[in-house]
């Protein structure tokens, strides 16, 4: 059984073994990561896993940081955003967002790249109905969502071979 | 502050056993709502999302029954082989939240919880599950219509686990529907779960969101029984629209945030006419 104490715990975020110090109960992931681990990739707006922008993968799953309860994942294997691809080198899905216009304020972006390399994971040739399914847990303000489902579609497409 | 993280039912049981005032934490898609609202204090917490005995199911084909861990998904349930042992819940399962909800909440969670809006409880009550629980005094196996008692309040004793629920493997058709503001991430305005037992020529739907527990419809089920051929998957239509009657008048609604009581019955009968046709294609 492994305990964590706030006095000290260890967490795993993007292949680096983190110590988290002196926190406070009841802190979420989200709050660890930004606060104290200073990763901001992962946005906090809700709080209540109705947004979506603080999706980050625990042990390969997609979840929202803000109900993750930091302390609880102890020997889990986190990746944030910025634990997909090193500075510079976009992910496909990065990529793909930026070339579809899938990008405006940018703040729901974290959470819909995590979101859409969780999907494409499970499901290679999503549907838009799928997609639109699959990205239901992400609320984007600004794009009206036709470009994100775009660069979900282009992504498909350039796995599969390249032709439409 | 500390936080457990078993890996066994028995030093889950022991840890609580020990503080029984210690919180429970399965997926923490309730509980953690909570806590960043501050509206709930965690000091000591048990997380029993690593407790292998209730990340499991078990399917035994003698008794025709599932018994499905506290810790299992939503996403795990959502999908085979659950969809076709337990087709009503695997839908329900389908409607919880969005994809990071269900990755992380629980049917533990959900009957923990006990929300009248829970989707996954109108299935385990017309599914008639078993919930199993664990604690200091040993175990127990309760009914669910005996296990949830109010809205958010159930049978759970402090110290004790919930560990896992048994329902039986039925033939024949089932289903769950549900209506909200969306058509994801929303919490239900009214649920309606259908489950038949071919074999026994018997009929139950569940009601969730309108009333303090999930109500089961005796009347429209009775009508349903009567009236409904198995085999040929046939249900005359006047049958059909009295069976929703009744179930909308089985409906204890309130008005409240989230609709008023009058859209909640009327959405029953729609649901509840809904399910029927599907399960029952032929009038
Ligand atoms: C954005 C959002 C959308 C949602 N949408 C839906 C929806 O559409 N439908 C729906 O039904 N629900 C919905 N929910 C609520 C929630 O996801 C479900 O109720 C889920 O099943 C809770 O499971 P959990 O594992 O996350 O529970 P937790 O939050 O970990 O726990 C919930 C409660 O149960 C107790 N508990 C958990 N496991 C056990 C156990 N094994 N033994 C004893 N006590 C236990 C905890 O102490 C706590 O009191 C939503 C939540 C969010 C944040
Ligand atoms: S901040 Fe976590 S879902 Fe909105
Ligand atoms: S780009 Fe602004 S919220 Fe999505």
């Amino acid at each position: 059984m492994t305990e964590a104490t706030t006095e000290m715990y260890v967490l795993h975020v993007n292949g680096e073994t983190r110590e988290v110090r002196d926190a406070a109960p009841g802190e979420s992931l989200l709050f660890v990561l930004r606060e104290r681990l200073g990763l901001m990739g992962a946005k906090g707006a809700c709080e209540q896993g109705e947004c979506g922008s603080c999706s980050v993968l625990v042990d390969e799953s997609l979840v929202c940081s803000c109900l993750v309860l930091a302390a609880s994942a102890v020997g889990r294997r986190i990746v944030t955003v910025e634990g997909i691809a090193p500075p510079g080198a976009p992910t496909d899905v990065q990529q793909a967002f930026v070339d579809a216009g899938a990008v405006q304020c940018g703040f729901c972006t974290p959470g819909l790249v995590m979101a859409t390399h969780s999907l494409l994971e499970r499901v290679a040739e999503p549907t838009e109905l799928e997609i639109r399914e699959e990205l239901s847990g992400n609320i984007c303000r600004c794009t009206g969502y036709g470009r994100i489902i775009d660069a979900v579609q282009r992504v498909a497409v350039a796995r599969r071979g390249g032709g439409a | 502050m500390s936080v457990l993280v078993p890996t066994s039912l028995d030093a889950a049981r022991d840890a609580l056993s020990a503080n029984p005032s210690a919180t429970v934490l399965a997926g923490g898609t309730d509980l953690m709502v909570e806590v960043n609202e501050r509206r709930r204090e965690v000091v000591d917490v048990i997380a029993v999302d690593r407790v292998a005995e209730l990340r499991a199911w078990s399917h035994d084909p003698v008794s025709r029954t599932l018994t499905i861990g506290a810790a299992v998904t939503w996403s795990e349930i959502e999908d085979a082989p659950f969809l076709a042992w337990v087709p009503s819940l695997a839908q329900a399962a389908r409607t919880v939240g969005s994809p990071q909800i269900r990755h992380a909440g629980t049917i533990g969670g959900n009957l923990g919880t006990c929300s009248p809006a829970g989707d996954g409880l109108p299935p385990l009550s017309a599914l008639e599950a078993v919930v199993h629980l664990t604690g200091p005094g040993g175990e127990r196996s309760l009914p669910f219509a005996e296990f949830m008692t109010g809205p958010k309040r159930n049978a759970r004793a402090a110290g004790e686990l919930i560990t896992a629920v048994t329902v039986p493997v039925l033939r024949g058709p089932q289903g769950y529907a549900k209506v909200g503001v969306r058509n994801a991430m929303v919490i239900a305005t009214a649920g309606v779960a259908l489950v038949c037992d071919a074999d026994a020529g018997g009929v139950r739907l569940a009601l969730g969101s309108v009333g303090p527990v999930i109500l089961r419809c005796p009347e429209a089920e009775a009508i349903v029984a009567a009236e409904a051929d198995f085999a040929a998957g046939r249900l005359a239509e006047p049958a059909l629209r009295a069976a929703a009657e009744a179930a909308r008048a089985a409906a204890r609604p309130i008005d409240d945030h989230r609709s008023t009581a009058a859209y909640r019955r009327h959405a029953v009968g729609v649901l509840t006419a809904r399910l029927l046709r599907r399960a029952f294609p032929h009038d």
